[in-house]
This record gives C-alpha cells, sequence and structure tokens, in this order.
C-alpha cells in the first residue's frame, strides 16, 4: 500500500499531540509500519504545534516531505495558512467549522471530533480507533470523547 | 520474534538501558532528551536527576567503578558541563558499563547552539555510536553496554531531536539482565589519573580505539539499491531521509561515528562514480572521507545550518545551492497566562534594568511585551556575566545590572555564580533575582534539587532551601516575595536594593501554574501512603 501522510496542527494546549497519539495507535494495531513526529520544548508554551503521522507497509523518514500531506486538519483555523504548505494539491483540509461545536459535550474534544471526521476517509475499522481512543486517553474522559468522535464522523 | 512495541527514541533507550541490566540512570533534563530517565524509572530501573550534568555523569562513573551499568542523559549543551569527567573517563578502565547519551538538536527546536556532538567523541577519544530511529535506538543502546564492559571504556550514544521524538515500530529482543552485581576492586594504576599513570592509559587508549575499527566496519548497514546509479554515505535519521530522497541510490548507513568505518566507507565509495555524504551538522563524515583519500561529493554550506529533510536531501543531491524558502512563521512561544515571571519582567522592563539571564521558560522574558532580557549565555551564566557587567560598566550603569535564574538552573551552576558575588564582590554590590517556581518546568515538570520530590515524585530525603544556603555563603540581604500578589512592593524592593552597595538574592516565589496541579496531586499521593 502506499504510504498514508498526514499532518495535525494547532496551538499548545489543544490536544493535537494528543490526536495524533490515537492516530498511531489505530495504525500500529492495524499491524502498519508507522511514524510519527513533532517537536516538543518551547513549542509547548501556547505557540504553534505540529505533529506528523505516516504509515504504510515500510516508512523511511518519519517528517512528511512538505507538499505531501495527504490530510491537513487543523484544530484553530488561524494555523491553516501556516500549514497549507504541507498539504499536496488534491489533499484533504479538515478544519474547526466543519464540526458543530455546539453539539461538543466538551469543547476540549475538539481534537478527537476532528480526527473523527478525518477517520470516515481512512480504513481503519471502528473497533480499531476505539480501542486507539481507550488505550491513550484516561477512563474518565472516555465517554466524552467517544461521543466527539462519533459527532466527527457525523460532520462529513 | 519479540514484542512488537511503538516507541518514541527515548523511549527505547530506556528500555534497553534496562533491559540491558541497569544499577542506575543519572541525568539533568534537557530537551530533547529529558523524556529518558522517566520511562527508565517506568520500567523498574533507578533513576535520578542530578543537580547537572558534570555530577551526573561522576556519578555514573563511580557506579561503573564498583562494576554495575550506568546510563547518563543530557542535551548537546550538558556534555560541556560533563566534558571535564568525560576527557579523563575515556582514560580509565572501568570494570562495569558507562553509557552516555548526548542529544544533539540541529535547528535549535529548543536550544541555543547547535553544537555537534560528534566532534566530542572524537575529541576524547570515546566511542559514539549513532542510530536511526526507535529501533536502532533500542538496538544500538544494548550494543553500547555491550561494548562498554568488553572495552571498558564509556561509550557515548548520540541521537537528535528527531530520534528522540519521533515514534516507531520497535521489537525488543529477549534480553532481560537484571541489574549487574557490584563490588570493589582496588586498581589505581588503571583508576587513579597522576601523569605516570595517565601516559599509560592514553596509550592504551589509542591502542584500543585501534582495535575499535574493525566493530566500526561490522557496525554498518548497506540500504537503498546496492546496483544503483550513485552512492551515499550517511549517519543518524540522514539515512532515513536520503532512502526516500533518493530511491534508486545505494545507501551506507554509519553507525558507529567515532572511530570510523574508513575501510568501508572506502569499499563502498569506489563502487560508484558519484558518492555524496548526507550529514546535519559539522562535515564529520565527509572530513573523515577526505582525509582518508576517499572521494565523496560534500555538502554546501547552505546544509550545515539546520535540520535536513527529505525535500532538503533531494536539493542537496542535486546541487541546488539556491536560496530555500522561509518556512511560514507560526505563532511563537510566549509565557503562559498566569506565569508568574509575567510581573516580574513587567517591573524589570519598567525600572530600565540591564537584565542577565539565563535558560528556562523565563528566557521568553525578551520577546514583547517584556522586552526585559539582555543577555544568554549557558546555564548559570546570569549571575556571572552580571558580575562582569557591574566590574566594568561605570557606575551609574552598574546599577541598574540584575542577574535572573530559575531555581534548576540556580542548583546547576548558579550556586557557583554566588561563590564568585561573595569573593569579589563588585564596588556597587549585585543584585540576583532567583525564579523559583518550584519545578523544572521548560524541560516538562522535572524535579530538582529543591523541590523535595526525587525523579518518580516521591518524597525526597533531602531538600536544599535556597534561602538557607545564600544566606550562609555571606549573602548581605536574602528576600523573598511573590511578585504577582505583591508587584508594586516588589518595585520597591528592586529599587531600593540597586540604590545599596549590597550583596541581595531576591527570591521570586510562586509555584508554576501549569505545575500546580500536578504537585498537589503528588503531595496528595504521599499523604495516601
Amino acid at each position: 500500500m502506499k504510504t498514508v501522510n498526514i499532518t495535525f496542527a494547532g496551538l499548545g494546549g489543544q490536544g493535537v499531540l494528543t490526536a495524533t497519539d490515537v492516530l498511531a495507535a489505530a495504525a500500529f494495531s492495524a499491524g502498519l509500519d508507522v511514524k510519527k513526529s513533532e517537536v516538543h520544548g518551547m513549542s509547548q508554551r501556547g505557540g504553534s504545534v505540529s505533529s506528523e503521522v505516516r504509515y504504510g507497509e515500510k516508512v523511511a523518514s518519519p517528517m512528511i516531505p512538505a507538499g505531501e500531506s495527504d490530510f491537513l486538519v487543523v484544530t484553530d483555523a488561524a494555523q491553516v495558512d501556516v500549514n497549507r504548505g504541507k498539504l499536496k494539491s488534491g489533499g484533504v483540509l479538515i478544519t474547526p467549522e466543519m464540526i458543530d461545536i455546539a453539539g461538543l459535550g466538551n469543547k476540549k474534544a475538539l481534537n478527537i471530533a476532528l480526527l473523527g471526521l478525518l477517520s470516515t476517509y481512512l480504513d481503519f475499522l471502528g473497533e480499531t480507533w476505539k480501542a486507539a481512543l481507550a488505550g491513550e486517553l484516561p477512563a474518565k474522559l472516555h465517554e466524552v470523547n467517544f461521543a466527539a468522535f462519533e459527532l466527527g464522523k457525523r460532520s462529513r | 520474534m519479540g514484542e512488537r512495541l511503538f516507541l518514541s527514541g527515548n523511549e527505547a533507550i530506556a528500555l534497553a538501558a534496562v533491559d540491558a541490566g541497569l544499577n542506575r540512570g543519572v541525568g539533568y533534563p534537557g530537551t530533547p532528551s529529558s523524556e529518558i530517565l522517566d520511562n527508565v524509572s517506568k520500567n523498574g530501573g533507578a533513576a535520578e536527576w542530578a543537580p547537572n550534568e558534570k555530577c551526573a555523569l561522576e556519578v555514573a562513573a563511580g557506579v561503573s567503578f564498583a562494576g554495575g551499568n550506568a546510563l547518563v542523559t543530557m542535551k548537546h549543551v550538558g556534555l560541556n558541563v560533563a566534558a571535564d569527567p568525560l576527557f579523563t573517563l575515556a582514560y580509565i578502565s572501568i570494570p562495569g558499563g558507562l553509557v552516555i547519551v548526548s542529544a544533539d538538536d540541529p535547528g535549535m527546536a529548543s536550544s541555543q547552539n547547535e553544537q555537534d556532538n560528534r566532534n566530542y567523541a572524537a575529541a576524547a577519544g570515546v566511542m559514539m555510536l549513532e542510530p536511526a530511529d526507535s529501533q536502532q535506538a533500542y538496538d544500538l543502546t544494548l550494543k553500547a553496554f555491550e561494548l562498554s564492559r568488553e572495552f571498558h571504556m564509556p561509550v557515548l550514544l548520540r541521537v537528535t531531536t528527531r530520534v528522540c521524538h519521533s515514534k516507531g515500530v520497535a521489537v525488543r529482543g529477549g534480553v532481560r539482565n537484571p541489574a549487574h552485581p557490584t563490588a570493589f576492586e582496588r586498581d589505581p594504576r588503571t583508576r587513579v589519573m597522576i601523569p605516570a599513570f595517565a601516559r599509560i592509559a592514553h596509550r592504551r587508549l589509542r591502542s584500543e580505539l585501534h582495535k575499535l575499527e574493525d566493530v566500526a566496519n561490522s557496525l554498518t548497514a548497506e540500504h537503498g539499491n546496492p546496483e544503483g546509479s550513485f552512492g551515499i554515505i550517511a549517519s543518524g535519521v540522514s539515512v532515513l531521509h536520503a532512502m526516500e530522497a533518493a530511491p534508486d541510490a545505494a545507501i551506507l548507513q554509519v553507525m558507529m561515528c567515532n572511530p570510523m568505518p574508513i575501510e568501508k566507507m572506502r569499499e563502498f565509495a569506489v563502487r560508484f562514480k558519484r558518492c555524496f555524504v548526507v550529514e546535519e551538522g559539522d562535515y564529520v563524515l565527509e572530513n573523515a572521507c577526505r582525509q582518508n583519500g576517499i572521494e565523496v561529493i560534500g555538502r554546501p554550506e547552505l546544509y550545515r545550518f539546520g535540520e535536513l529533510n527529505v525535500a532538503r536531501v533531494r536539493r542537496l543531491l542535486a546541487g541546488d545551492t539556491t536560496p530555500e524558502a522561509a518556512p511560514v512563521p507560526g505563532k511563537p512561544p510566549e509565557l503562559c497566562p498566569g506565569c508568574p515571571h509575567r510581573k516580574t519582567f513587567e517591573a524589570l522592563r519598567d525600572l530600565g534594568c540591564i537584565v542577565s539571564g539565563d535558560i528556562g521558560c523565563y528566557t521568553l522574558g525578551v520577546l514583547p511585551p517584556f522586552s526585559a532580557i539582555d543577555s544568554c549565555v549557558c546555564m548559570g551564566a546570569s549571575i556571572t556575566v552580571g558580575l562582569g557587567l557591574r566590574h566594568a560598566l561605570p557606575e551609574t550603569e552598574a546599577r541598574k545590572v540584575v542577574s535572573v535564574i530559575g531555581d534548576s538552573t540556580f542548583w546547576h551552576t548558579g550556586v557557583n555564580g554566588i561563590v564568585e558575588m561573595v569573593y569579589n564582590r563588585p564596588k556597587t554590590g549585585h543584585v540576583v533575582l532567583i525564579l523559583d517556581n518550584s519545578i523544572t518546568a521548560m524541560t516538562g515538570m522535572q524535579e530538582n534539587p529543591g523541590t523535595g520530590r526525587r525523579l518518580d515524585h516521591t518524597p525526597a530525603d533531602g531538600r536544599l532551601d535556597i534561602e538557607a544556603v545564600v544566606k550562609a555563603m555571606g549573602v548581605d540581604n536574602v528576600d523573598v516575595i511573590d511578585t504577582t500578589v505583591q508587584h508594586e512592593e516588589f518595585r520597591e524592593l528592586l529599587a531600593r536594593r540597586l540604590a545599596s552597595n549590597d550583596l541581595t538574592v531576591i527570591v521570586a516565589r510562586r509555584v508554576c501554574v501549569i505545575a500546580a496541579a500536578k504537585i498537589k496531586s503528588y503531595a496528595a499521593a504521599t499523604e495516601v501512603k
């Protein structure tokens, strides 16, 4: 299979890294080769954050070459322009406006709602996603995030 | 087939160090190395934060002198602090295992320089291994301990930001050694480096390094198309970028970069009309090739700056030296809302202070709206650089100089600056502001000697008290204030201390806004026990 490249971007504290942890866990449990890359440190202090996941039969570089992301998912609308160059021509852009924010039980679960929307383009099974969410998020946040994920799926 | 895991490079190093049989992990936090010791602890290994990297390496040396395995972790600039023990440990015959992780930061995601610590390996005469991904981070950490015990030498493991923080699939092999048995065997001729013994030890070191060239030649791998139209010699994560940028090339991966696999590189390079070197940072592989008469195509200077990636490697191989497009600027980091440093920097700005700064979150005080830091060199330098300014500047300007340092950085190397201040007192006195947010915040909320907790957040046996220490050292005034609550009092106090000829330490104490909840949970966990 061809390598799938997904970039998540937003601001520190919006759950960008958590969303890609779940995404990478889903790809990992599907038995694929997966790489996930991001930069920690200074970026945690409210600045721009981006995280990249690549999966397929064999993935070499941990970083997605510019202009080769199949999907760009942003948790903050202002980060679209900063990251647009990462998306390939014809790639799919997923933004917060596509989600019915009013339907979100917890506004902090926007990252997972966006992941739910992304999931409608990917081939993983519903149970794979559910296991990945349960594995990466604390138990007390499972229900709100399962609901956010489903809301995202319905937003396609 | 071993256990299939999804690990960051840092997690892989920690797991392998424990699997190799670890007696103690010691380090000082620094991006991108900080998560290694937390993961050692999570995997059941003994781990501690030392006050600085020199202390860490020396504690680890003691563990290895006792026959144990010790892992030392630090960021690249940490090895500058630990360089003194490193260069002499290279001479010493160690009975145990000693592996030192140097986490370099090409591109300076969170660092003050992009020094290439492969140069340290050559300068000190220490073996160095260089993994490209999490699997190799696991495998080469195991190998590093094996080589250290076999050759009785320390081994450097050089990783970079992308190797530390990228996650990938790694298979954990079957090695599960318990901590190594320890005992002391006297051997002063190989462990007391007086000149008479050190002369012999240096000769032993060089002779061992010659033998290790065979190991270096065996620690290579070939990737890509062996019949490719051109060759690439690479190391670290650059290997992976090259595999993707040039799928039809043959790639020789160098996994030991000191000593270097000269014979393998020579055999490889002669197979191709054109052989490139692809490496981040300095011209380490390239210069070694040239010195040994191996014909290679080097990198234009443009590519020694920053990280490489697939697109840059494509350009490099095409000989493209046209200017690269600047990345679209994102939102820069800033001091958090509610950060206790905010009010402190507002006062320093408004009073027109000349601020000698230090390394931590608070370095962000240089940016607007504060614009209140005038210099920042390295860990601990705020106090001593401030003293130099005090000595050299005319009196009216000297009186405006304030040194600003965080709590963890103070214990790291700031405390030496207080010794200098009391011993060589400037005529106008000096003011040192210690920003005590009760955690090592910048690197991800690690404990330090002043927090009263160990690396795993359980109560420590001892807690260092900043006020008691600086008072005992002979500082004239020691003030403690919360600049967020006592904002006006702080301005008044600072102005008064600056006007005097006293030596003053002001401890600005308020817990980090991000760490506060975590610190409460640690205290609650202790009470439950």
